[in-house]
């Protein structure tokens, strides 16, 4: 297990790879799914107040 | 077939089919990621030269194929925002737009990360990399165009001609390893007829490349109905939203 963390010696280079696409691409899509939740929202509570 | 194409341009129907569509491509995303993963970390074996360095491409690949693809996507969306006046095309152009540019973002620091071990520098100005960077550009000066305006519909216009004429940078990216000298490598995967990368390394390389697709056609949806729901609401269907 300790010999797949460690890349054979790159797993500065590997990890730092991995990490840095996977947490841009989770912020992009918690961002655009909250956008999306938030935008229904909105139109929701504006037809609680017309009632 | 024309009138399913209408109706999918139509901004109710688009919202009502991409909420039907999420779940599904997001479970997909997470399975095809999973399994790429797993696939490139772990049972693909190692690079005989590059040892496991060679693993970035697991994501340094896709992230710079998708750069491109969807690069095309806003460029013919918005071609077609342009030429047939459609509303929903210019929203599907600005909601791919900060996927692209985050996939370039991607693809530059990977490659950077990668060229340190392997080429002894973190960057070269050669063709590959400064049209890769050209790219990130375009897609922020799109971005920022389109929001520059308080008028929405020369917002929409102005940026889809940037958009359309940054086309060009699209095939000196791909061709730039071919015409000019570089440290960047050639193409390994898409001269099929005498392929340089084994079965192995190069099954999860396009099961990634397809879960790096699913994950754009996913946060593309969300994007495309939060700005929907924001251009539309003063029409009479977001009253029925339930």
């Amino acid at each position: 297990m300790s010999e797949f963390f460690a890349m054979g010696g790159y797993a500065a280079y590997v990890w730092s790879a991995f990490g840095i696409t996977a947490f841009t691409m989770i912020v992009l899509a918690v961002l655009a799914r909250r956008a999306d939740r938030r935008a229904l929202d909105r139109i929701r509570r504006r037809e609680e107040n017309r009632k | 077939m024309w009138t399913w194409f209408h109706k999918l341009a139509s901004p109710p129907h688009f919202y009502r089919i991409g909420g039907k569509l999420l779940p599904w491509f997001g479970v997909l995303t997470l399975l095809l990621m999973a399994w790429g993963l797993y696939g490139g970390l772990v049972l693909a074996p190692m690079d005989y030269q590059q040892k496991d360095a060679f693993r970035i491409i697991y994501v340094h690949g896709p992230s710079a194929w998708m750069s491109m693809f969807t690069y095309m996507m806003m460029a013919v969306a918005a071609g077609i925002g342009l030429i047939w006046r459609m509303k929903l095309a210019h929203v599907v152009a600005h909601a791919v737009a900060p996927i692209g540019a985050v996939f370039t973002f991607c693809a530059l620091v990977t490659g950077s990360i990668w060229g340190k071990p392997m080429w002894g520098t973190w960057w070269v100005w050669d063709a590959r990399l400064t049209s890769e960077l050209l790219l990130l550009f375009l897609y922020l000066g799109y971005m920022a165009l389109a929001g520059a305006f308080d008028d929405r519909k020369q917002g929409d216009r102005a940026s889809a001609i940037l958009a359309i004429v940054g086309v060009v940078n699209i095939p000196i990216i791909h061709y730039s390893v071919e015409w000019w000298n570089t440290l960047h490598q050639g193409p390994t995967v898409t001269k099929f007829d005498t392929p340089s990368i084994s079965w192995e390394m190069l099954w999860p390389l396009l099961v990634m490349a397809l879960a790096f697709k699913l994950y754009l056609f996913t946060v593309a949806t969300w994007r495309v109905r939060a700005e929907i729901l924001q251009r539309e609401q003063r029409s009479a269907w977001t009253r029925d939203l339930k």
